[in-house]
Order: C-alpha cells, then sequence, then structure tokens
C-alpha cells in the first residue's frame, strides 16, 4: 500500500511545472515527506537564478511519454524497442509505473471519439481480468494433467493395468469387487511386472524382479527428464521459485516464462515425480502457472509492453499455482502476498483471487484423484485437541525449526560445491546417481517406496475402525457395542511397532536424500518432501503420546482429558501439524501455510496447534540464520532481489556506496547540447555502463536528466537509418530548445525523447537506511547522487546489493565514520592539492576529478566473493 | 506459441467437457465394513446411483442374521465416488504423444542431425560455423515459409545454447 501511495506522489510531483510548488505542505504531511526533501533541496531553488536559462522544468517520468513537451520534435512517434530490457537487467518499476499510466490516460481521452475507440478501452480494462482468467484455465488444466500423468507413471514402476492401459493402480481396481479388507488394492486386473515377466505374483523371485523393474523405470524416468531439460530447456531445472521471487522483484530472464520452459516443465515433471526422487510437484507447479501468465500476457498489449504490469499477472499466476498444487485457494493468495510478490497492490490482490478460483474450479472439474477433492492428501477430522497437547506440538515446532536450519545449511553447501567444482560438469550423471540411490534404498521400505503423496496421505489418516494398514495394527480389545466414531486410545500392536521402526529408517532416508536432491538439474519441488520428513516425525511423536497417555493415564497432564476409554490423541493430526513445521522451518512461510495447511483438513479448530508449531519452527529456524532457503537459493546465485524484510541498521550515507569511488575514473557523463553523435558512440563503446547522467554543460555540472544506454544505442541506431543528414558529427541535443550553430554544420539529433528528465536524486549526506528504503519502495534501477544541484555519483541496486553485502561480512567499526560529525561535503581539493574555484556559490569541479559510475550492468553478482 | 496455446486450451476445454460425461462405469458406491463379532472386514462395491448408495442397497447378501443387520450397517461406511476414465485415458494419450514427440526430436537433434551435417553434404556446408545471421540473410534474398521455419528453429537453438551455458557450464542461474 505504502508504495502505491509513493508511486503516486513520484508522480504528481514530476508533473508540476514549478519544483517549489511540489512541496505543498498538505503534500509534506502525508508521510512520506521524506522524498520532497531530496529533491526539492535548496540548492535548487538557488540554482534556478544563474544557471536556468533556457531550461524549462517540465519534467516528464520515462522520457518518450509526456506528448506536450514533444509535439515538434522529430522523434515524436516513439523508437521501437526504447524503453525495453535487456537480458539479466533490472527494471525500473517508477519508469514502468508512468508509462502505464501514460498509455492508459491516453486511451481514456480517446474513449469519447468513437464506438471503436470506446470498445478498445473497454477492452483494455477487462484485459487484466481476461488475462488472469486464461491463466487459471491453463494452470488448472496443466495441473490436471501432470496429477494424472504422474499418477499412472509412478505405478508404472511397479505394475501394469492390463484391461485398461491407462489406468493406475487405484483406478484399474476401482470397479473391482475382489479387494479384500486386508489388501484393498488388489486386484486380478493389475499385474506386477513380476507376474508378467515371470508369472509368480509372491516368493523371493517375484520380489527380485520387482526390484529390477521398479530401478529400472526410476533410472528411466530420471534419465529421460534430465536429458530433455538439458536438450531443449535448461531453465526448466529446479524449483523456480527463487527465481520467480527475483522476477517478480523486477529482474528479467529472457526465456525462463516461456513457451518451451513450460512444456518442458510439465513434460518433465511427470516423469521427475514418477522417477520416485525425493522431490514434489508443488514448486514447479508455481513456475508452470507463471509461464502460463506471462505466455498469456503476450496477448494484452497492456502487459507485453509493461514489465510492471507483466509483473502484476505473474503475481496472480502464482497464486493459481499453488491453489492448484495444494487445492487452497486462499492457500494460494496469500502465499503469493508473503513469499513471493514484491509489489501487490489491492488489485492485483483480487485477481490473484480469482485465477486461485479459476484454477481451482478447473482442477476441480477435472477430478484427477477420483476423490472429488483437489490433492491425494486431504484428510478431514474432527476430533478435539487439549490444551496438553500443545507441548508436543511445540516439540514439533522445534524439530520442524532444527530440520530447516539443518537442511538450508546443508542443501547451500552441497549446492556450491555444484557450483563451483567440477562436479557440477556433470549434471546427467548426478541426477542418475541420485535416482538409482533413492531406487535401491526406497524400494525395500513400504514407506519410502510409495509415492510420497500417499505417504503423507496415509500418515494424515486417523485410525478408524475401517483402516487396515499396518499403522493401524492396534491391539482390540474394545467391546463390539460401543459406538463407531469414536475409538478410544487403545494400546499398540505389533505392526504398529514394526511400522514406527520402517517410519524412523523412512525419516533419515528422506532428510539425507532430500538435501542432495533439491537442486539437481530436473524439476524438482520441495514442499512434498518437507511436508512428508515432517509428518513422519509427527506420527512417531503422536503414536508415542498416545501410548504415554494409554499406559499412563493417571499422570496429572492426562488425567483430566484421557481416562480409559477416551479418545484423546489422534496421531493423524501430529503429522499434520509436524508436516506444517518442517515446511515452515524451510521456507519460513507462516501465515500461508497455516492457511494452506488449515485448507487441506477443512478443520477450523486445528489452527491453534498448527499457528502455535509453525511459529516455534520460525523462532527456532531464524535462531540459526534468517533466511528462508528460497533466499539463500537467491543469495548463493547471486540474483539481485532486494529483500524487503531484512532492515538496513547501519549508519552510511549515500556518499560511501555511491560510484565512482574516489580511486575510480570519472564518472561518464553526457552534456545536454554539446556533443557529437560520434562522440556518444565512442563513450558507448568505450564503456560499459548502462546509463549516463546528463548535464548541463562540463562547466554548470548541474543535472538536466538521465539517458538509458540501451536507448541511446537505438535511437542513434534508428536515427542514422531514418533520419536524413544525421552524421557523425552532428550536435545531439537533449534540452528542448536546439542551441544556435553554424549555418555549415549538419543538422542535429534531437534525444530529448529518450531522455528521463526525472530522475530520482539524493543528496550525498542521504543516509543509507532511507536510500535503501526508497529502492525497495519504489523499486528504482538506479538513484542519483547530488550535491548542491551537481552530479556526483550514482548509486545502482547492484551497489547496494554489494554494500549490503559487505557490511554483512566485515562487522561496523565501533567509531563513527568520518563523515559523522561533518555537515558539510568533505572541501574539495583539486589535483594540485590547493581548493578548487567557485562560482555562483557552485563548486566548480575539473573534469579530471569526476568519478566513475559504476557498472550497473546488472550482470549477476559474482556470489564466489558474496 | 500457437500450437501450445490450441493445446492447453484444447486440452482444458476438452477435460471439463469430457468430465461432464459420465461413462456408466464411473460411478460407484463403495462401502467398507470393519469386523464385526466373527465376520471379517469386508468391502462391497456397487454400481449405483448417489441416493442408493447405503448400506442396505450395496451389501448383498447381508453377511449377518436380520436383527443384527442395523448395527452391522451402522459400522459400514459408504462412500460415493466418480471418476471420468475418458478424462484419464485422453489425458494419458495426449502425455505420452507429446513426450513421444518431443524424444522424437531430441533424438534427431542429438544423434542424426550432427551426421547429416558432417557426412552426407560436406559440400554444400561452406561455412561450418553457420549461423543465424546467415540463415536470416539466406531466408531475406528468397523468402518462403520453410527459411522462415529454419530462421526461427536456428534462433531458438541459440537461445537454447545460451541457456545451457548458463545453467550448466557458468553456474549463474539455478544452481
Amino acid at each position: 500500500m505504502e508504495s502505491e501511495q509513493l508511486f503516486h506522489r513520484g508522480y504528481y510531483r514530476n508533473s508540476y511545472n514549478s519544483i517549489t510548488s511540489a512541496s505543498s505542505d498538505e503534500e509534506l504531511l502525508d508521510g512520506a515527506g521524506v522524498i520532497m526533501d531530496f529533491q526539492t533541496s535548496e540548492d535548487d531553488n538557488l540554482l534556478d537564478g544563474d544557471a536556468s536559462i533556457g531550461t524549462h522544468y517540465t519534467m516528464t517520468n520515462g522520457g518518450n511519454i509526456n506528448s506536450s513537451t514533444h509535439l515538434l520534435d522529430l522523434l515524436d512517434e516513439p523508437i521501437p524497442g526504447v524503453g525495453t530490457y535487456d537480458d539479466f537487467h533490472t527494471i525500473d518499476w517508477v519508469r514502468e509505473k508512468c508509462k502505464d499510466r501514460e498509455r492508459h490516460r491516453r486511451i481514456n481521452s480517446k474513449k469519447k471519439e468513437s464506438a471503436w475507440e470506446m470498445t478498445k478501452s473497454l477492452y483494455d480494462a477487462w484485459s487484466g481480468w481476461l488475462v488472469v482468467t486464461l491463466t487459471g484455465l491453463a494452470s488448472g488444466a496443466l495441473a490436471g494433467l501432470i496429477d494424472i500423468a504422474a499418477d499412472w507413471m509412478t505405478d508404472l514402476k511397479e505394475g501394469i493395468c492390463l484391461s485398461a492401459l491407462w489406468f493406475n493402480h487405484e483406478q484399474c481396481c476401482w470397479g473391482s469387487n475382489e479387494t479384500t479388507f486386508e489388501e484393498r488394492d488388489k486386484c486380478p486386473q493389475w499385474k506386477t511386472w513380476a507376474e508378467l515377466i515371470i508369472g509368480q505374483a509372491e516368493g523371493p523371485g517375484s520380489y527380485i524382479m520387482n526390484y529390477i523393474m521398479y530401478i529400472f523405470w526410476a533410472l528411466s524416468f530420471a534419465f529421460l527428464a534430465v536429458s530433455l531439460v538439458k536438450v531443449f530447456a535448461p531453465y526448466a531445472c529446479g524449483s523456480g521459485i527463487p527465481e520467480i521471487k527475483t522476477i517478480l522483484s523486477g529482474f528479467i530472464i529472457r526465456g525462463y516464462l516461456g513457451k518451451w520452459t513450460l512444456m518442458i516443465k510439465t513434460i518433465t515433471l511427470v516423469l521427475a515425480v514418477a522417477s520416485g526422487l525425493s522431490l514434489g510437484k508443488e514448486g514447479p507447479l508455481v513456475h508452470v502457472a507463471c509461464c502460463c501468465g506471462n505466455i498469456f500476457s503476450y496477448l494484452f498489449p497492456k502487459y507485453s509492453t509493461n514489465e510492471a504490469k507483466k509483473r502484476e499477472v505473474l503475481s496472480a499466476a502464482s497464486a493459481a499455482g499453488v491453489s492448484v498444487a495444494f487445492g487452497a485457494p486462499i492457500g494460494g493468495v496469500l502465499f503469493s502476498l508473503e513469499e513471493v510478490s514484491y509489489y501487490f497492490p489491492l488489485k492485483t490482490l483480487w485477481r490473484s483471487f480469482f485465477a486461485a478460483l479459476v484454477a481451482a474450479f478447473v482442477l476441480r472439474s477435472i477430478n484427477p484423484f477420483g476423490n472429488s477433492r483437489l490433492v491425494l492428501f486431504y484428510v478431514e477430522y474432527h476430533t478435539p485437541w487439549y490444551l496438553f497437547e500443545l507441548l508436543p506440538f511445540i516439540l514439533l515446532g522445534v524439530f520442524g525449526g532444527l530440520w530447516g536450519a539443518f537442511f538450508i545449511r546443508a542443501n547451500i553447501a552441497w549446492c556450491r560445491r555444484r557450483k563451483s567444482t567440477k562436479f557440477g560438469k556433470y549434471p546427467v550423471l548426478e541426477v542418475i546417481i541420485v535416482a538409482a540411490i533413492t531406487a535401491v534404498i526406497a524400494f525395500p521400505n513400504p514407506y519410502t517406496r510409495l509415492n510420497t503423496s500417499e505417504l503423507i496421505k496415509e500418515l494424515f489418516t486417523d485410525c478408524g475402525p475401517l483402516e487396515s494398514s499396518s499403522l493401524c495394527d492396534y491391539r482390540n480389545d474394545m467391546n463390539a457395542s460401543k459406538i463407531v466414531d469414536d475409538i478410544p486410545d487403545r494400546p499398540a500392536g505389533t505392526g504398529v511397532y514394526s511400522a514406527i521402526w520402517q517410519l524412523c529408517l523412512a525419516l533419515i532416508f528422506k532428510i539425507i536424500m532430500t538435501v542432495f536432491t533439491f537442486g539437481i538439474k530436473v524439476p524438482s519441488g520441495l514442499f512434498i518432501p518437507s511436508m512428508a520428513i515432517g509428518a513422519i516425525a509427527g506420527r512417531i511423536v503422536g503414536i508415542a503420546v498416545e501410548q504415554l497417555a494409554y499406559y499412563h493415564h493417571d499422570w496429572f497432564i492426562f488425567k483430566e482429558w484421557c481416562e480409559v476409554g477416551a479418545d484423546c490423541i489422534t496421531p493423524g493430526l501430529y503429522a499434520m501439524v509436524g508436516a506444517a513445521a518442517c515446511l515452515g522451518g524451510v521456507t519460513r512461510m507462516t501465515v500461508s501455510l497455516v492457511v494452506i495447511v488449515f485448507e487441506l483438513t477443512g478443520g477450523l479448530e486445528y489452527i491453534v496447534p498448527l499457528m502455535a508449531a509453525v511459529m516455534t519452527s520460525k523462532w527456532v529456524g531464524d535462531a540459526f540464520g534468517r533466511e528462508g532457503i528460497y533466499e539463500a537459493h537467491i543469495r548463493l546465485n547471486g540474483y539481485p532481489f532486494l529483500d524487503a524484510k531484512e532492515e538496513f541498521t547501519h549508519t552510511t550515507l549515500a556518499a560511501d556506496v555511491m560510484r565512482p569511488r574516489r580511486s575510480d575514473p570519472p564518472l561518464a557523463v553526457l552534456t545536454q547540447d554539446n556533443m557529437t553523435v560520434e562522440d556518444i558512440e565512442n563513450l558507448i563503446n568505450e564503456t560499459s555502463y548502462n546509463g549516463f547522467p546528463v548535464i548541463m554543460s562540463k562547466e554548470s555540472q548541474r543535472l538536466v536528466g538521465f539517458a538509458l544506454r540501451r536507448d541511446l544505442t537505438i535511437a542513434i541506431e534508428s536515427a542514422r537509418k531514418k533520419q536524413e543528414g544525421i552524421v557523425g558529427s552532428s550536435r545531439v541535443c537533449f534540452a528542448q530548445h536546439t542551441p544556435s550553430l553554424p549555418a555549415e554544420s549538419p543538422r542535429p539529433l534531437k534525444l530529448r525523447s529518450i531522455l528521463d528528465m526525472s530522475p530520482f536524486t539524493v543528496t550525498d549526506h542521504t543516509p543509507m537506511e532511507i536510500v535503501v528504503d526508497i529502492f525497495r519502495k519504489l523499486g528504482l534501477r538506479q538513484c542519483l547522487v547530488t550535491h548542491n544541484g551537481i552530479v556526483l555519483g550514482i548509486i545502482t541496486k547492484k551497489n547496494i546489493l554489494e554494500h549490503l553485502e559487505q557490511l554483512k561480512q566485515h562487522v561496523e567499526p565501533l567509531a563513527p565514520p568520518w563523515h559523522y560529525n561533518k555537515k558539510r561535503y568533505p572541501p574539495s581539493y583539486g589535483p594540485d592539492g590547493k581548493p578548487r574555484p567557485r562560482l555562483h556559490n557552485v563548486q566548480l569541479k575539473p573534469i579530471a576529478e569526476e568519478r566513475e559510475e559504476t557498472e550497473e550492468e546488472v550482470h549477476l553478482l559474482n556470489s564466489t566473493t558474496l | 506459441a500457437v500450437t501450445i496455446f490450441q493445446l492447453t486450451c484444447a486440452h482444458s476445454v476438452t477435460l471439463t467437457l469430457l468430465s461432464s460425461v459420465k461413462n456408466s462405469e464411473d460411478v460407484r458406491c463403495k462401502c467398507i465394513c470393519p469386523p464385526y463379532k466373527d465376520h471379517s472386514g469386508h468391502i462391497y462395491n456397487k454400481n449405483v446411483s448417489q441416493k442408493d448408495c447405503d448400506c442396505l442397497h450395496v451389501v448383498e447378501p447381508m453377511p449377518v442374521p436380520g436383527p443384527d443387520v442395523e448395527a452391522y450397517c451402522l459400522r459400514c461406511e459408504c462412500k460415493y465416488e466418480e471418476r471420468s476414465s475418458v478424462t484419464i485415458k485422453v489425458t494419458i494419450i495426449i502425455y505420452l504423444s507429446i513426450l513421444g514427440l518431443l524424444l522424437l526430436y531430441m533424438v534427431y537433434l542429438t544423434l542424426v542431425e550432427p551426421i547429416l551435417k558432417s557426412g552426407f553434404l560436406p559440400l554444400q556446408d561452406h561455412q561450418p560455423f553457420a549461423n543465424a545471421h546467415d540463415v536470416l540473410a539466406r531466408s531475406r534474398s528468397r523468402a518462403n515459409v520453410l527459411n522462415k521455419v529454419e530462421y526461427a528453429q536456428q534462433r531458438w537453438k541459440l537461445q537454447v545454447q545460451e541457456q545451457r551455458k548458463s545453467v550448466f557450464d557458468r553456474h549463474v542461474v539455478l544452481s
């Protein structure tokens, strides 16, 4: 909300013609006055008198927008390509928002002209809803496809349905009357591989045959997945959520949300899940949904031309992704808000809500699991919980936090190894080895052999009278006349004890394998394995507490609630709480996680246990390291992501962070009207900076605006092609009025339209905490640092990230920095040691003293130094 | 792009349409009856309509004598379930055919095409490093559909190559 306000005020302010009129009291009052102070510094007013002749303060934000300024310009129509971004660059949110507002205004003003324009404006207004509807439809359908295909392929490892090849195990025995109470999944239609190949269903021979076939299928699925990823779309690997977070914060990764990525991710996700690796499909589903959002946004000019608007669609798409992954529409919206989105206005909230609704509806109508639910592990129970149970719930929370901290450390260490050593050169081999180890160890244990979602389902399900699994093998000494629904706590039978042993082994196996699996080059999500680990731990704790309560029901904590014959402990609930705690420990989500789990169970009464466990796990996890797994991966990869959650507590000033540093070559600047096309081309070729401040002249050094490298290149190239008389010696003019030129000189090139005339500026004494805040809230790409209206340097997002990283590594010195007590900019001395000349209160700096603008090139920060 | 749109759209439309079409085998009423006295637990499965989905209609033959029927049936849990076997069939077929096509194309790209380029057509290929720009130039000179497709394919290949470099070699993203 706050950032939305800031955007607005930034705009209004810039649309005023006079700077002074912007600082009315009313505006200063509404809480964001900090920004005013930077821009309407007194110096500006002082300077107006002497040097602004011929300069009109018509500030436009974002270059080629304000048509009134450019009516007379040759470049009236926008040059194609200006205002777009290169791969691996950050976007300028302020510029994009202004562009959109301008477009909106243009459409609105034309609206009355004709019926056709009216239709166009209506279409424009509705396109936001249309695009999220399409996104929801597509992600729901794709989720259905993935669910059905993954289930079928998972069961293909065991056997095949002879009567109908396309059915999985459960569907194969769906109408069968031969299933028995004890062995519910056996029916004559379903043939295991051993039955088909060697013709016997029981015995050691068939076990070995099934074992071999299981490993064979697992390996071939994994191999297919990784080779498809490698050949067609390398971006389809991994979970995708760290990258989507980065993209939503304003980063461009071309092709990451493209058609091929979508197709390969969908196809290989099924293979990866079916290969039995310790991974889930939930995270990649978010990526799939975002790909849909991105692809559909190309149908609507409102979204295809504007990177900031596109990100609104992507926010909604990620909500739809979680909505179908967990069958939790509201949880999806909250997930988008809490975890992935960077800029989330109310309008996006409603669109996310709608996209989540549409996606869930489509998935529900496909009904992929045949249980009229959106997820396999939907459970429903309404047994009450008691106050003393909060203790084991909090213990589960502690376990979840510890697991999260351990997992993040171990996985990041392993991924760093993969990234920096030779071992990362063999992605295919790595996947094959991990899949082989997983398959070999997983098969003997029935709990790891199961599909992870089914395992979670079994652990969540409470032991009713209808259950026959070994987890529910309690000794039955109840008399037969009791009511069915309320089964008292019972002593565990041998089946339960052996199941606990198997579960313990499965827990260790899952913990180890997940660390090595997350990050291999196939689509791999983290939610399901984390939940499985939590569910296993929770179920073990639940059974332990249950038995404790049964054998010691006279203890004071149990006395009140657990009399003999009362049903007071539900082990399934413990599994659910444990799953939430472990997921919370890994991702550090809170609200959205509780809502997702609550939507999975449909039991309102379990919100408090879930909240207690999730909060505890977050606290415990945060004690060991503040970042969740996604932030940790963002940092590992060095994406330019400015986390809004972290606080900046240091006392550095803008002058300490700005580039050029003292030892660097001077700041590369353009002057407003006395450079030639050749000069600019040389400057562009010699430097690698992504933008250049434009100043009045070398003498006055005062800021006029900011021109981006990409825009300059495109504009000059197109001018050379299309306009006559533009040669290397033509003057380039950023000012409104062309300076008088000698008669024989070539025609000047007017580039005012690509100039951003309202670049954000701060003074050199601005504390960095405020600068960081501005960058976060407005989503700036760069910010100029001025002193008395003179451009001193530039701060980019990358500089800020580097600075944060530096501060994190070196503990800040206790003594205040050198500038702490100084009000003024340090006296500037020329290279010869004498103070510089002054002219009308303006310090003139010799050109040689100018500082270097840093490479704004947001090519990824070199993470090895991080 | 168009094909994928069509595919996803077609898929979602067919799935929603198909799921509304009910096959007669696609409904079941499943009753799970736990052990009762000396009768062991049993599962009953019957193809009946939703209103008939209860123990009395589905459990046949009734294993217990008349007076015990009510007690027995109280313990049974009956669930009415629907599925769409056509949806499942179509989905699996769509999935397998896309997978098959991709595999064929992958085999072509990795095995067949290098052989074609190096072995059989040595004369035509003067420049071994023919890149997208050459293809672009050629497609301009004689603009037909085939060249456009080839150009698009070359451009896509370059993009994938770039992605592969950044993911697998330089490890700058997604590691």
